[in-house]
């Protein structure tokens, strides 16, 4: 009995490989499959190499798998230098051969051989052999031409799939009705059943078949970018400013679709200086909003970020990773830009940062990013990477069956600056030394407040906003400021759940530790450890700054030694565990990962038996011993 | 009703209004022409009704980013060349605001050049004051975008090889709609051109001389001058982008040949401000969205948004 699909579809950019595989993803959901999409592509709008994997199964599917089992290359229809010797290769065959060395023992290929010539793929017949893969060629192309248009190749390739898989064709044709209509509509039908019914006919050789599961309420499919941009909205943000970047492009996308809908404001503005300087100017002006950009483009926006903390102007900022220095390589995620994001910008950062590890922490931590920015009035960072970002998975509907927020936070109505005993002396004082409120917040008017008027400067300033240079009124002010991160590290640990997530067994001898999106692939590695008789149990963090002190130190202090997995060459996450708790050095192993793909399960798990048994962690990967190892 | 009770008040406003209770004493030098900026400010404010509680004025980094401290009223004092980006989100917020930005030559036509030009091109309905004194003064001397070629100072030691730049074409020809030059030793055009500045709904661009006595010229280095409105020498349509073009040209030209030509150069009454704009492609709403966070609106919530993810 099949357990589990790991589908991959490849192309090139350009033909629709993005659009299908979501369709074919959300079909699998309807049919009562849990699902979860990982997506390969490169920077270039044309061509090249570029592939979606959808997982699917019965049971929670919660990231990539190793490998996968059934291909479709529908050929690179924007291929160019099909020489040999060329710089990028023979393209044309690239959807086929790129993909043949991650496909499992007994894998099932389809490939569109009105594109690609199998003679330009070396060694496949015996690569074929070796590896027990049932190939099934059929020129996917002609069909779609003769019944439609060439695109509509992948409709026909999803036919070949749904055949050979034995997997009920309703589900896509259901999904076509909801998407298309007219002669598209019926063309694309006719393509389905037409290849359908071909494949019927072909005799198979693989076991692989559809696997079958059901869900107990609806479900929903979305990305990560998705989620943080209705955990925006469900805060009541309606103003974003950005400019594009790949990968943050996305939740800036998303945003400008929904804010006109719902009497938001969406800006595209010149630089992501300005982009954040907007930002931060709506929410002066008592509105919630938010920018965002990945590496390059936050770089810009370290001064408006140092400008939100010194002027204490709320504001949600998202980052989304992709691997750098520079501009690195745009459409392939990394998590090496923790320490940017943590420290950027002059003087001692006051500034909360999460990073959501999955599509539901993603809408759950934005939300919480909106409240504390708010209501502590600093910024607040969701920090997330290009894997996160596009990751489909599918959560429960009613996961999102939630009250809207829109307050403002720590602010005043023009009664209670009447009111306000400080403003006895004629001057509302917007930077109170010691305000009521001992979380080291004060309240602030918002502009055409009637006597609530204020300076907001870069400039450190007295309690009434006047720029001083004085001692004690500097000590007085930057302690405040810093008090409020200790506040906001009280206030989360009090939650009755926590942002960092646990599993496996509270005795475990070994621990996994992980940051952001890797969440998943570490906690399937766990269970695959502990079914193999190790001992071990993962911690995966959101909360990079304030740092969760004494939930580190408690599973640290419950396991003998633990390796910290992620995405960078300089072992960021672990350095920021060392500096917030001073010690635990010689327990902390590390395994990296920087070729611009995420972690696979075993990755994780040969990572570990190195520490466990010594063995050698996979090629792909960088372990570092503990000190003194 | 509004949570915005200062906006609108239409009231008698004294001009002593919009100096600070506790006024700090300026850090500008005797003699600055910033003073002139501040007081002509304050005139056209009282001028224009307007209370010190329904006005933002954004400022930038330098002596002229200092206006905020002495000008009493909402004040945002910003980073280095980034008013303009603080002070338009501000006014997207809540149009209502009256929304003023100022800052120096470096400020504005250097490390913010590109802010001006876009801001500009959109054509937000603001006043943007630029204190143009033809030199970086609170860092004490050095060659500004707006010095003049061949200006020494320590960081250009052999005399600046740069043109200097030209603000009012540059404004102009990115899209302000009213654009003007005055000067510190003319205070009551300052006055007049500053409340036309603030009336205008538009991107308004007003180029302020400010001489300043520390690091290049005295006042009396910009006397005498010209008000180009007023003097027959100089006959040209203001609403004519063409003739206004030049007109510019010659201006930018002559203050470095010691001919100081001050007045209105541009005025577009027809163009679009960018509220407008916006609005009218449906992407903002008819009420400040400011206001919303206080009314009893029923908020959007994502769970009504998800048919497209089933």
């Amino acid at each position: 009995m099949t357990q589990e699909l790991v589908w991959r579809i490849a192309g090139g950019s350009g033909d629709g490989i993005d659009s299908t595989s979501q369709n074919f993803a959300k079909a699998l959901m309807r049919s009562g499959l849990d699902v979860f999409t990982h997506r390969h592509y490169p920077s270039r709008i044309r061509g090249g190499h570029t592939y979606v994997e959808i997982r699917a199964g019965p049971d929670s599917v919660r990231s990539r798998g190793d490998g996968y089992n059934f291909l479709l290359a529908l050929g690179d229809s924007f291929a160019r230098n099909p020489q040999e010797d060329a710089y990028y290769g023979n393209e044309e065959v690239k959807p086929l051969a790129e993909n043949l060395d991650e496909l499992r023992e007994g894998g099932v290929i389809v490939y569109d051989e009105g594109l690609v010539d199998i003679d330009d793929v070396p060694d496949f017949e015996q690569r074929v052999e070796e590896n027990g893969w049932h190939v099934y060629p059929m020129d996917l192309r002609a069909i779609a031409r003769e019944h439609g248009r060439e695109v509509m190749r992948n409709t026909a390739g999803v036919g070949a799939t749904a055949a050979l898989l034995e997997y009920d064709m309703e589900h896509i044709q259901g999904l076509m009705e909801d998407r298309m209509s007219g002669e598209v509509l019926q063309a694309n039908l006719d393509i389905l059943q037409m290849v359908y019914d071909e494949v019927e006919e072909m005799e198979f050789s693989h076991d692989l078949r559809m696997p079958e599961g059901s869900h107990d309420e609806e479900q929903v499919l979305l990305s990560g970018s998705n989620a943080i941009a209705y955990g925006a909205i469900d805060e009541g943000c309606r103003f974003i400013a950005g400019y594009p970047m790949t990968p943050w492009t996305e939740v800036f996308t998303l945003m400008t679709q929904h804010l006109p809908e719902i009497g938001g404001i969406s800006e595209q503005v010149e630089d992501e200086i300005a982009a954040a300087a907007l930002a931060l100017g709506a929410s002066h002006a008592g509105v919630k909003a938010m920018s965002g950009s990945s590496g390059g483009g936050f770089a810009l926006m370290s001064e408006p970020l140092g400008l939100a903390e010194m002027t204490e102007t709320p504001v949600v900022l998202v980052e989304a990773m992709r691997a750098g220095p520079s501009t690195g390589m745009p459409t392939k995620p990394e998590q090496a830009d923790l320490e940017h994001v943590l420290y950027t910008s002059q003087g001692d950062s006051s500034r909360v940062v999460f990073a959501p590890g999955n599509v539901a922490e993603a809408y759950d931590q934005t939300r919480a990013a909106f409240r504390i920015a708010y209501d502590y009035q600093l910024p607040a960072i969701v920090l997330y990477d290009q894997k996160l970002s596009g990751e489909l998975r599918n959560v429960d509907e009613s996961f999102f069956d939630r009250e809207p927020n829109p307050d403002l936070g720590s602010t005043l109505s023009e009664e209670e600056i009447a009111e306000a005993a400080h403003h006895a002396s004629g001057k509302f004082q917007r930077f109170q030394h010691d305000p009521d409120n001992d979380k080291g917040v004060s309240p602030r008017s918002i502009p055409g407040q009637k006597d609530g008027r204020f300076l907001a400067t870069g400039n450190e300033h007295t309690p009434e906003g006047h720029i001083s240079e004085d001692p004690e009124n500097r000590v007085a002010q930057l302690s405040r400021r810093r008090r409020k991160l200790e506040s906001i590290r009280e206030e989360l640990d009090a939650e009755e759940s926590s942002h960092q997530t646990y599993h496996g067994p509270d005795d475990a001898d070994y621990g996994i530790i992980t940051f952001g999106s890797q969440q998943g692939t570490v906690l399937e590695a766990v269970d695959r450890l502990n079914d193999a008789g190790h001992d071990v149990r993962a911690l995966g963090v959101s909360d990079m700054m304030p740092f969760p002190d004494a939930e580190m130190i408690e599973f640290l202090e419950s396991v003998e030694e633990a390796m910290v997995v992620e995405m960078n060459g300089s072992a960021q996450f672990r350095g920021l565990i060392q500096k917030e708790l001073g010690r635990f050095g010689p327990k902390l192993n590390s395994l990296l990962k920087y070729n611009g793909d995420p972690f696979e399960p075993h990755e994780v798990v040969e990572g570990s038996e190195a520490i466990i048994e010594g063995d050698e962690p996979a090629p792909t990967t960088e372990f570092v011993p503990a000190a003194g190892d | 009703m509004s949570a915005f009770n200062a906006i609108g008040e239409n009231r008698e406003v004294e001009r002593e209004e919009f100096t600070p209770g506790i006024e700090p004493q300026a850090t500008w030098c005797p003699g600055c022409g910033d003073f002139a900026v501040l007081k002509s400010l304050k005139g056209a404010m009282s001028d224009l009704g307007k209370s010190p509680d329904e006005i933002l004025l954004a400022t930038g980094i330098g002596c002229s980013g200092k206006l905020s401290s002495y000008f009493e009223s909402y004040g945002f004092h910003t980073i280095h060349g980034r008013s303009l980006p603080i002070a338009r989100a501000a006014k997207l917020a809540n149009p209502d605001l009256e929304v003023i930005a100022a800052g120096g030559d470096g400020d504005g036509y250097g490390i913010g050049g590109n802010h001006f030009m876009h801001t500009a091109r959109e054509n937000h309905d603001m006043t943007y004051i630029v204190f143009n004194n033809e030199i970086f003064g609170l860092t004490k001397g050095q060659t500004s975008p707006t010095s003049p070629k061949g200006h020494k100072s320590k960081t250009q030691p052999h005399g600046s090889a740069k043109d200097p730049i030209r603000p009012l074409s540059l404004a102009l020809t990115s899209g302000a709609s009213y654009v003007a030059r005055t000067a510190a030793v003319n205070p009551n055009q300052a006055q007049e051109i500053l409340t036309e500045a603030i009336e205008h709904d538009g991107f308004a661009h007003v180029d302020f001389l400010t001489q300043c006595p520390t690091w290049n010229k005295d006042a009396k280095q910009y006397v005498p001058y010209v008000d180009v409105q007023q003097n027959d020498d100089y006959d040209f349509d203001i609403t004519d982008r063409k003739e206004a073009a030049e007109m510019m040209y010659e201006t930018e030209s002559a203050l470095y040949e010691g001919k100081v030509l001050t007045g209105r150069f541009y005025h577009d009454e027809n163009r679009h401000s960018y509220g407008s704009e916006k609005r009218s492609v449906g992407e903002m709403p008819d009420e400040p969205l400011a206001e919303r966070y206080h009314d009893d609106y029923e908020w959007e919530r994502s769970y009504d948004l998800l048919d497209a993810h089933k």
